[in-house]
């Protein structure tokens, strides 16, 4: 069990990195664009997701490594 | 060559290659420092290890259906791209150092060389780290040619690209003997991050259930979308330590 845990936390980390809002940012979005793409007008919802995890992790990012 | 299979080639390409440099950095270092018959037995075991990814997963990601497929490769690549693109924007803005193999290359070499004494033979301490090198570079190689080439049911395509990549850089290794210290790799980091960023959304919102205005054209306005919204964040964050991806050579 303990191995299998380890996997998954490698595999994790292998595709996540170390900014795991962006990663559950992104399975949300895809969540919201087949929620919401019954007659396939969501194509909006993806790039504007992007725009700001990107947004938001670099502003994060600076915030942490220049504060002034 | 269409439009998605030039960005295929161009993206797999560029993403090799600069896994490949800092993976021949590591190689390098080791080689010159413990003895090259280690080092290059490392570098093949890792080879051999993933041709053998390669093989077990090729196969699973192409049966994949093709929405379910692109769900999952989009979001894969989106996850993925996302790393390199913000990696390259706060390298970019000074934010955080610049990949530099030539440091990096001077740490490898201080380290090799206060790991023991070589004895005659194997030598664990060269092929373990030249193992791991290559392993673990390769594999976001792997990741790459494989997630771009079974949506596209174009795998030859991506091992072409890939395998060219490492061939360039291995002669280009071999030919000046040092670290590929000029190559713009932060630019090239920055290139492959918008690329993949790219067709994360399109496939994914794709796979997803959503139709794009335009079709496969779509792309042509997210490339460039994704790549003026990377250079703004650039802009926007820049400090006094700042470059400008593609402006200037990077000596990375």
């Amino acid at each position: 069990m303990k191995r299998v845990v380890e996997l998954a936390a490698g595999i994790w980390e292998f595709v996540a990195g170390d900014d795991w809002v962006t990663a559950a940012g992104v399975i949300l979005a895809l969540g919201l664009t087949a929620l919401i793409s019954e007659d396939g007008s969501a194509w909006f919802v993806m790039p504007t997701a992007v725009a700001l995890l990107l947004g938001f992790s670099v502003w994060q990012e600076a915030r942490k490594r220049d504060p002034g | 060559m269409s439009g998605q299979a030039l960005g295929l080639a161009v993206s797999v390409f560029l993403a090799c290659a600069v896994e490949a440099i800092e993976a021949l950095t590591i190689v390098l270092a080791v080689g010159v420092t413990r003895g090259w018959r280690s080092a290059l037995s490392g570098c093949a075991g890792a080879i051999v290890v993933l041709g053998a990814a390669t093989a077990i997963v090729g196969p699973g990601l192409t049966s994949l259906p093709i929405d379910s497929l692109r769900l999952v490769v989009g979001g894969l690549l989106l996850v993925f791209g996302l790393q390199w693109l913000r990696k390259a924007i706060l390298r970019a803005t000074g934010l955080i150092p610049r990949h530099d193999e030539a440091e990096i290359y001077r740490e490898e070499v201080s380290a090799a060389r206060a790991a023991g004494a070589l004895h005659a033979g194997f030598d664990g301490y060269a092929f373990t780290i030249a193992f791991k090198g290559v392993l673990l570079e390769g594999l976001e190689v792997v990741f790459i040619a494989l997630t771009f080439g079974a949506n596209q049911h174009r795998l030859g395509l991506a091992a072409a690209a890939t395998l060219t990549a490492i061939l360039l850089v291995a002669l280009v290794g071999i030919a000046v003997r040092a670290p590929l210290a000029r190559v713009p790799e932060n630019a090239m980091k920055f290139s492959v991050g918008v690329m993949l960023t790219s067709f994360g959304i399109f496939w994914g919102g794709e796979g997803a259930g959503a139709s794009w205005p335009g079709g496969d054209a779509a792309l042509l306005a997210i490339v460039p979308a994704v790549l003026l919204l990377s250079l703004g964040l650039v802009r926007l964050f820049r400090t006094g330590a700042a470059e400008v991806p593609g402006a200037t050579v990077v000596e990375a």
